[in-house]
């Protein structure tokens, strides 16, 4: 039909020949003059333009924006297509050339392609987006950054503000605003999760609800950022599902005269709400988790030392694997009730690494804790601790050093006891080192524990310095394999006299340390007791 | 919060100079005169005069307590100062810096945010991580002084539990590069934005862009104006993004001499000993100190492939050369060393143009220092009065 009816009308007017094929092309075919007028057209294309006749200025025809392309004469043939739509459709026109300064153009329709185009251009770049979201969004493990970013990100790609609202904690509501400029802002507001419907059902997680769409009327003030411009014109609520847990929810807002949101956006912000969540969720479990930690931790730990009583002591800990921060290694120190009484220091390696390790120190300091009203008889504490170990069922056993240490006159006393220990190492003032007289049997093993206390004395300057074997059994050195040895820790010590006592611990862990390079296999345990030069330095004494 | 007089204004001078001007300079002779002899109410007096006499906080730390520790570190490399006598008086200002908190000038200024300050894993020297976070705390940050020798492990878990603005890296030595590189890469996977400083980052900070540091300063000052600014948080990337800033780590010369150290000194030791008979006399610490420089140079060796730069391996001989000499350690002892060492490494042509550099630099701070006498005489000392440290 179309092409016999397209057919009779190029008969009747004009000739027909190899310089007029375009009049039977299957595609709509128009001419135009150098004006802007409609010169010439084919049957397609005038089932096209429905009934546009030639003379018709193309201003007038659904084609304008082919006027508007090529205002002047004629471009020459073979310059690029040009695109537009008639009603649905979209078209590529290509141009050619015509007679006198007329322009012959040939109108492809590529709806479907330029459909196919937007979508996948859409596509691409929301998974970019969610590609670099995913990664912000997992970056931290910081709840306050993570939900930072979740608003940072839902403002600028999903809606013209955002609120995150944290799952309540106790009276208080965590909500985080943002505004498409990126300005982020938190606050912890005395709200009520009732006061938003369906935020209630959002925050709680489980089971997942559907993303909600609300009445913007019924927004409380609290849910709107502040300085947002214009009323609000639409608000979806979507929960942030996590692992397992309630993440929270995010409240979308956008202004009126802007687009609700399309099915495809709402896939999206699904689809963006799901990584919040997880990344959400992870970074609250690793918060509580960080906090039982540093919780049961705490104990654990070294105590920071400090002058007592007049007798300076110092320690240093390092844990034999990067990651940790507790092993078998321990020390602790009970300062005397007063100036006249003696303070107990001990210090220990329980066999083993790690946390299961430090578990038992934690018990050992305890017990020793609870024997110092004992500690007037080194061996006498370590058989009571000895029993207490053995009770443990723990077949883990320990070495330890136990000092007692008492300002008198200017200089200290000291008693000194090691259980299986290495004898602690005295640095005199004259840079000589001597290991002290004392020796014993380990603790957790044998049904009592045999042990020689030694009595010594610092003057002024000289520090007694207890370690572990992580010091001396450090490997490396310069050619890779030897071990730091007692022998080169003596000679450092030497170094070491009239030292401040933070000065030696500090030493001696940064000699051991270089010794390994990078890599420590054992625990490492310092302390030093020094005795302090009257009036805080040896002054002209020093013989300087 | 009010500000006192005490607290510094951020941008500006820190206050203005208080009557009796040389108060600064008197403290900073008082105080080294005291930690010189280990007197501890001395160094806390030197200290306090001049927060009495009206100047801040601020100046007293960076103006006093600073340049008295560098001055400790001068004289020790000088050979003025003893190892034990350096350490006691770093103790020393590290115990004033902390009986100044209690002095009201150290009242907190406004409120700014929050910012970790750490040194990298192996740094021992954290008197100057401790200024800055002091001049942080009383200009109004809130500070986490992590301390010394802080793996990124560590670190890292700070950073994640804090979730601070920034993080502020110290590094003396420039050995310590990858570490540092690995630290600053970790925090900013997580979103924290990394300032760099210390001698290790180089004289202009040149490493601290190489390792792609957010922000570098040449002192606590600088970094507390950078930090003030506010340092943008960097946009992870996700994790297992490649690191294609060195492409020239590509040829494995990097690894290959950091992880053969103990067998090229254990070469080069014994290169040393053919070539010079006197060395077999050396008894067990001389060799032990002659392997730990030989370790040095290879570690410095190692840096200088990680930066891919001559000046990093020769800045660090001409240093070495003169802590030897003022030891009276004859430098030339180096030569032999770095042309066994490019003996051995003969395959590797990144490793042997930085050992010729070296060896260009040392020929030419001898030059400096000799006037114009004729460098590289080292094959023509009798063997007898060489010695390698």
């Amino acid at each position: 039909m179309q092409a016999s009816s397209s057919g009779s009308q190029d008969v009747d007017r004009a000739p027909s020949g190899p310089a007029q094929a375009w009049r039977n092309a299957p595609c709509p075919v128009v001419v135009t003059t150098g004006g802007g007028a409609l010169a010439d057209l084919n049957g397609a294309a005038e089932l096209l333009l429905a009934g546009a006749r030639p003379g018709t200025p193309l201003a007038g025809t659904p084609l304008s924006w082919l006027a508007g392309a090529h205002p002047a004469p004629g471009p020459d043939a073979g310059s690029g297509p040009v695109g537009g739509r008639v009603g649905e459709r979209s078209f590529a026109a290509y141009p050619t050339g015509g007679d006198g300064g007329d322009t012959v153009w040939w109108l492809l329709d590529d709806t479907e392609e330029q459909a196919a185009r937007t979508a996948l251009r859409e596509e691409r770049e929301r998974s970019a987006f969610l590609a670099s979201a995913s990664d912000e969004l997992l970056a931290s493990l910081n709840v306050d950054r993570s939900m930072e970013t979740v608003a940072r990100l839902s403002a600028r790609h999903l809606a013209d503000a955002a609120v995150v609202v944290a799952p309540p904690s106790g009276r208080w509501l965590p909500v985080t605003y943002a505004d498409s400029s990126g300005e982020v802002t938190f606050r912890r507001l005395g709200a009520q999760a009732e006061d938003v419907p369906g935020l209630r059902e959002a925050l709680q997680g489980f089971p997942p609800v559907p993303s909600r769409w609300i009445d913007p009327a019924a927004l409380p003030d609290w849910a709107v950022p502040e300085g947002f411009a214009g009323p609000v014109g639409s608000v979806v609520i979507t929960p942030l599902p996590g692992h397992g847990v309630p993440a929270g929810a995010l409240i979308l807002l956008r202004r009126s005269g802007t687009a609700a949101f399309s099915d495809g956006e709402e896939t999206f912000a699904r689809l963006f709400a799901t990584r919040a969540g997880a990344a959400l969720s992870a970074a609250s479990l690793y918060s509580e988790q960080a906090r039982v930690t540093r919780t049961l931790m705490r104990d654990l730990l070294p105590p920071r030392l400090r002058q007592v009583h007049g007798v300076e002591f110092a320690g240093g800990y390092r844990a034999a694997e990067h990651r940790e921060r507790v092993g078998g290694d321990f020390y602790d120190v009970h300062p005397g009730g007063a100036a006249d009484q003696e303070s107990f220091v001990v210090l220990g390696d329980v066999c083993g690494k790690g946390l299961d390790a430090a578990v038992l120190t934690g018990k050992i300091r305890n017990t020793l804790h609870a024997l110092l009203p004992l500690a007037g008889d080194h061996d006498r504490v370590l058989n009571l601790l000895n029993d207490a170990l053995l009770s443990l069922q723990d077949t883990r056993f320990a070495t330890l050093v136990l000092a007692s240490a008492v300002r008198d006159g200017e200089r200290v006393r000291l008693r000194l006891t090691s259980a299986g220990h290495p004898a602690p190492l005295l640095v005199r003032a004259d840079g000589r080192v001597e290991p002290a007289e004392t020796h014993g049997s380990l603790v957790g093993v044998l049904p009592a524990v045999r042990s020689v206390t030694a009595e010594v004395s610092l003057a002024p300057g000289e520090t007694c310095l207890l370690y572990t074997d992580g010091i001396t059994e450090a490997r490396g050195g310069p050619f890779g394999d030897e071990l730091f040895g007692e022998e080169r820790l003596q000679e450092a010590l030497t170094e070491c006299a009239g030292m401040p006592a933070e000065a030696v611990v500090e030493r001696v862990q940064m000699l051991a340390a270089q010794w390994t390079g990078g890599g420590r296999k054992d625990d490492m345990a310092v302390v030093a007791v020094t005795a302090p030069y009257p009036g805080g330095g040896p002054g002209e004494r020093a013989g300087r | 919060m009010s500000t006192g007089p005490g607290t510094a204004d951020p941008v500006g001078p820190p206050h203005p100079p208080p009557a009796g001007a040389d108060g600064l300079e008197a403290a900073r002779t008082r105080l080294w005169e005291a930690v010189r002899v280990r007197d501890a109410e001395g160094a806390t007096a030197a200290v306090h005069a001049p927060l009495d006499q009206g100047y801040d906080m601020e100046s007293v730390l960076l103006d006093v307590i600073a340049p008295v520790q560098a001055r400790v570190g001068r004289e020790w490399a000088g050979n003025r100062m003893t190892v034990a006598e350096e350490h006691a008086a770093t103790a020393l200002n590290d115990r004033v810096v902390g009986a100044l908190s209690a002095h009201p000038a150290s009242r907190p200024g406004a409120p700014r945010g929050r910012v970790a300050v750490a040194c990298v894993d192996g740094e021992w020297h954290a008197l100057p991580a401790r200024l800055l976070a002091e001049v942080l705390r009383v200009r109004g940050w809130e500070v986490d002084f992590l301390g010394a020798h802080v793996p990124s492990a560590h670190l890292v878990d700070h950073l994640h539990t804090t979730g601070p603005d920034a993080v502020a890296l110290s590094s003396s030595l420039a050995t310590r590069l990858p570490t540092a590189h690995a630290a600053v890469t970790a925090c900013q996977a997580i979103g924290v934005p990394v300032l760099v400083g210390g001698a290790a980052f180089g004289a202009e900070g040149q490493y601290a862009r190489l390792i792609g540091a957010d922000a570098w300063a040449p002192d606590a000052r600088g970094a507390a104006g950078l930090l003030a600014a506010g340092l943008p948080r960097p946009v992870p990337k996700g994790g297992g993004q490649p690191v294609d800033a060195l492409p020239y780590l590509a040829d494995q010369e990097y690894t290959m001499v950091g992880r053969t150290r103990p067998r090229l000194v254990r070469q080069v030791m014994g290169g040393l000993e053919t070539r010079f008979p006197a060395m077999a006399e050396y008894g067990a610490a001389q060799r032990q100190r002659t392997a730990e420089d030989l370790a040095h140079v290879v570690d410095f060796l190692a840096a200088a492939l990680y930066t891919d730069d001559d000046r990093l391996f020769g800045d660090f001989l001409v240093w070495t050369a003169g802590v030897l000499n003022s030891r009276g350690v004859p430098d030339r002892s180096l030569d032999p060393a770095l042309e066994l060492l490019a003996g051995i490494l003969q395959d590797f042509p990144r490793s042997n143009r930085i050992l010729a550099a070296g060896l260009a630099s040392l020929a030419a701070a001898r030059g400096a220092v000799d006037e114009g006498r004729p460098p590289g005489r080292t094959t023509e000392n009798p063997p007898e009065t060489e010695e390698f440290a």
